[in-house]
């Protein structure tokens, strides 16, 4: 009924000649006292304030002659207009107040973006699970890599992701801290600013070109470092030897997997330590603090859950981070090793998933997807942590 | 223009209640000022005139506004037909960013879904700028963005953007309260001017600016913190600075709260 | 010597306290503090100041020689195939030197933009309804839908790529059987990836928007949606491609969902719905993993690609870094 009166309006203030104005704002007069005297049937003199149309019906006329024109080319007179011609549609929109077919369309819309948002990302786990059943209860005798059963595959493959991310998290934890800590309260502001967007250059890269770079250049660097180190402290028992020859083992997938992460922790230590207040650490400087002491004192105790929250979700970050790792690593099936420079490695289960699916068949293929269920479980967990972290503290995350 | 009509009026934020039982009758084309100390719950009863209060979650009205008889709250009303006769002008200045001066005063006819035929469309603009007093300053950038104004003249384009879609009622917000002396005069000279076509209704905290522009004065006060907002007196301006009824009232415009 | 010339030095600064803290004013208080240093104590404090200074510096210069090297060798590496031919053909038929990665370059930007067509109207959507909506409703079941909606999202944004591949095979496989493998597949992979990232990024810059324009165009009014579409929309307009472009540039060089599910082919293939498609990850991972006999060629091949998405990357990022930037210039 909006639209109809909308489309009634153009054609209305066009064509009507300029001695119809008074009749359509007479017209438009006769409009109100109806409106007016429906509304007190509806509710009869509810509160003792009884409506007095025709009083209100008379003023118009005193109004100057520009007024009157003005009046003319108002919206509003030809709507009520046609609301008086139809009562029925007024009463029958009463039932929804403070809608309109547009409104209603467009909360719809909305509405059915939020459900496919909850629904498809939801239903992520169902799906996983639905596919990965049949590798946990299948009797198995295709499971990838002839694994003997599916907790042989999936427990050597679990401990690999940790180990391999814990590597990772032990160097660019306090290493992106640190930056964050040097370009917020140390770096002068124009430093600060290119060290962020290097930070942003660093996050951009996708993972295959490290995993390219992780091949090309970190790995032949480091081997020859690897011989030596396994050949003069091979007596630690993480670095015992023989070193890998092409450089391709967990300590080199766990410093480029530190590199990758390295961002993540950055930037969001630096947004939780922009936010400790400025008045905070001039008080601590005033009262003759050292830079460092300040950062002790003050910054790292207030930003603490906040970095704490920055540091696992970069965790589960690199747990999941697939592409690089599967090209630096070729992993050993089954082992379970905490030597950081032989060639037999342990694999992650996201790099396995990416090393087999592409050749999986049957029930190959659900045990990739059981993997794939479990380092879902793993992330989430970890990210629900995070968040529960975050939440008291930011409130604006 | 038209006959404004409280009863009753209670608004609440959630469980808070700002505003109890205000009943008020507004003459048309007459200028009525809300006045009272800050908290007193004026610009929330402002707000239930035109049903902007319920846009805040939470936020509810009992009681009954009448605009020509009319129910404004009951439920066989539209809040968006109610906006659309009730103007609005807002404490701090808020042309649309994206839209340049004339769309911004033809931003009412756009967001009611209307389209006008070009010379109508330049007509309207025209004389909503003359009607605001800003056409002359602004009649050779009528393209350039709004936000190159002055708060003044940003807050004369919102009043020039109200009438151009000739409501019945005018609200106004403290619409001078972010202005400098020279601007605030200059909207106050368009209150009067207004008075003429429409029915005003502005809330203010400058006593001062009440007395000067307004027929009617309405002032409302509040016992003390946590409690709603109440209508204490009310009646022509002349009488109510001259000759007050109530104690809060006489102490409130000798300046001794608020 | 304690802290009272101290303060008396710095009052006319310590007034303003914002809540963001200036690089420059803790280096100008630091500054001021450095005559104090006197004692035995006071040096060793002051040492180990420097010392940790001077590790914190370490810290940024550690991570700038990864970044250095990796887009020194991308570039030094890619530079030898850049050429024309890199732009203009496939890998169909070829073995060893020659070839081009046209066919991964289009099926990157079909997959790209299918993913973009779906997970850019969700995502805003979403976002549109959580605070245009929910957060103005009184009702317990849309608040509790819209708390479902955020923590999904919260929850979804870092999930692995991998993972978000595998549901789409999973899902794909209960509705075409397995084994299936198309462009449009990768799209729905990446788009349940860069769905959060919008929404969030949108969400952000929605409820930026100064609650008086919303009361405005109200007040004048206007029907919520047209409120929505004339006012809201607009003023947040850079902001939204900001947080558009930033999840294409999150999507655009995943490489695992792809592997997955749009899978690898040497031929070009244009038609989302059927068949292999390759994209510009997916393909650097292959080249380098399937080399054949002239492996070098493989290897220059793969560098070019890298250089090529490296650089369309970092392009997406600036401008999404730029829309941004114009979009808070704006608001002041």
């Amino acid at each position: 009924m909006t639209a109809f009166a909308d489309q009634l309006l153009p054609v209305e203030l066009e064509e009507r000649a300029p001695d119809d104005l008074s009749q359509l704002l007479t017209a438009d007069r006769v409009a109100d006292p109806v409106d007016a005297s429906r509304a007190a049937d509806a509710q009869p003199a509810a509160r003792g304030v009884p409506p007095k149309p025709a009083e209100q019906s008379e003023q118009p006329v005193q109004l100057g002659p520009s007024t009157q024109s003005d009046r003319a080319a108002r919206p509003d007179r030809s709507d009520s207009a046609a609301r008086a011609d139809q009562p029925v549609q007024r009463s029958a929109r009463a039932g929804r107040p403070g809608r309109n077919l547009g409104d209603i369309g467009w909360r719809g819309l909305t509405l059915a973006a939020a459900v496919t948002t909850v629904l498809a990302l939801g239903s992520v786990m169902a799906f996983l699970a639905l596919e990965g059943a049949p590798a946990v209860a299948g009797d198995a005798t295709d499971l990838p890599a002839q694994a003997p059963d599916i907790w042989a595959l999936t427990w050597p493959l679990l401990f690999g992701s940790a180990w391999v991310s814990g590597l990772a998290l032990a160097v660019a934890a306090p290493v992106g801290v640190g930056i964050a800590l040097f370009s917020v309260l140390i770096a002068r502001r124009r430093l600060g600013g290119w060290l962020g967007a290097s930070i942003d250059i660093l996050a951009a890269v996708p993972s295959v070109v490290y995993g390219l770079w992780g091949l090309t250049v970190l790995a032949p660097l480091v081997a020859p470092a690897y011989a030596w180190v396994a050949d003069r402290l091979g007596w630690i028992p993480f670095l015992a030897g023989p070193a890998s020859a092409t450089g391709r083992t967990v300590l080199t997938a766990a410093m480029v997997l530190a590199v990758m992460v390295l961002p993540l922790v950055a930037s969001l230590s630096r947004e939780v330590i922009r936010l400790v207040p400025s008045n905070l650490i001039e008080g601590a400087l005033a009262l003759g603090a050292t830079r460092w002491e300040m950062i002790r004192l003050v910054v790292l105790p207030q930003a603490r859950s906040g970095i704490t929250a920055g540091v696992m979700l970069a965790l589960g970050r690199a747990l999941g981070e697939t592409m690089a790792v599967a090209m630096v690593l070729s992993p050993t099936p089954f082992l379970i090793s905490f030597h950081l420079l032989r060639s037999e490695n342990p694999g992650t289960v996201a790099s396995f998933i990416a090393q087999n699916f592409p050749e999986a068949h049957g029930l190959e293929t659900n045990a990739l997807i059981w993997l794939g269920l479990v380092l879902f479980a793993l992330t989430f967990l970890i990210n629900s942590l995070a968040r529960t972290l975050v939440r008291p503290k930011g409130g604006t995350t | 223009m038209s006959h404004l009509q409280l009863d009753r009026v209670s608004a609440y934020y959630g469980a808070f209640q700002a505003v109890a039982d205000v009943s008020l009758n507004i003459e048309p084309c007459s200028i009525t000022a809300l006045i009272g100390p800050s908290g007193c719950g004026k610009s929330t009863l402002l707000r239930t005139i035109n049903r902007l209060h319920e846009t805040i979650p939470g936020a509810r009205v009992t009681g009954d506004v009448r605009l020509n008889g009319q129910d404004v709250l009951g439920p066989g009303s539209d809040p968006v037909e109610v906006r659309s006769r009730v103007g609005m002008v807002f404490q701090r200045a808020n042309p649309f960013p994206t839209m340049s001066i004339s769309e911004n005063v033809l931003a009412g006819v756009k967001l009611r879904g209307r389209r006008l035929a070009p010379k109508q469309a330049e007509q309207v603009v025209e004389r909503s700028l003359k009607a605001a007093n800003l056409w002359q300053e602004t009649k050779d950038r009528l393209k350039k963005s709004g936000a190159g104004l002055s708060g003044g003249q940003q807050q004369r384009l919102c009043i020039a953007r109200a009438i151009a879609v000739q409501p019945e009622v005018l609200l106004m917000d403290e619409p001078c309260s972010a202005l400098d002396p020279a601007s605030t005069a200059a909207i106050e000279e368009l209150m009067v001017t207004l008075k003429s076509d429409y029915t005003v209704v502005v809330v203010t905290h400058n006593l001062a600016q009440a007395a000067r522009v307004s027929d009617q004065t309405a002032f409302m006060s509040v016992d003390r913190a946590g409690q709603p907002g109440r209508l204490i007196e009310h009646g022509s301006t002349v009488s109510l600075f001259n000759a007050p009824t109530q104690t809060a009232t006489c102490d409130y415009i000798a300046g001794k709260f608020g | 010597m304690t802290g009272l010339d101290l303060i008396e030095v710095d009052s006319p600064v310590t007034g303003s306290t914002g809540s963001s803290l200036a690089p420059g004013r803790a280096q100008a208080l630091w500054r001021s503090s450095q005559p104090l240093a006197s004692t035995r104590r006071q040096r060793r404090r002051r040492i180990k100041d420097r010392a940790m200074t001077a590790a914190l510096a370490a810290c940024a210069l550690i991570a700038a020689v990864p970044l250095v090297s990796l887009l020194w060798t991308t570039v030094s590496h890619g530079l030898a195939r850049l050429d024309p031919t890199f732009f203009n053909q496939s890998m169909r038929g070829v073995a060893g030197v020659g070839g081009g990665a046209l066919h991964a370059i289009w099926g990157s930007v079909l997959i790209t933009l299918a993913a973009t067509a779906l997970a850019a109207p969700v995502g805003l959507g979403t976002a549109l309804w959580l605070v245009e909506c929910a957060d103005r409703s009184r009702s317990a079941l849309t608040s509790g839908l819209a708390r479902a909606v955020r923590a999904v999202v919260g929850v979804t944004a870092g999930i692995p790529s991998i993972v978000a591949g595998l549901f789409v095979y999973a899902l794909i496989a209960l509705v075409a059987g397995p084994g299936y493998r198309s462009g449009l597949a990768g799209a729905i992979a990446l788009a349940v990836i860069m769905t959060p990232v919008v929404e969030s990024a949108c969400e952000e810059v929605l409820a930026r928007v100064p609650g008086e324009l919303r009361e405005g165009a109200l007040a004048l009014g206007a029907p919520q949606w047209r409120c929505v579409t004339s006012v809201i929309l607009p003023t947040a307009r850079p902001g939204v491609i900001s947080g558009v472009l930033l999840g294409v540039s999150r999507v655009v060089g995943e490489t695992a969902p792809l592997l997955l599910v749009a899978g690898f082919t040497d031929s070009m293939n244009l038609n989302l719905l059927d068949g292999r498609m390759a994209s510009l990850p997916v393909y650097i991972y292959s080249q380098w993993q399937n080399k054949g006999v002239q492996a070098a060629a493989y290897d220059a091949r793969a560098w070019t690609a890298a250089l090529v998405l490296v650089a369309l990357v970092l392009a997406l990022h600036l401008t999404a870094r730029l829309s941004a930037r114009w979009a808070t210039r704006k608001e002041h």
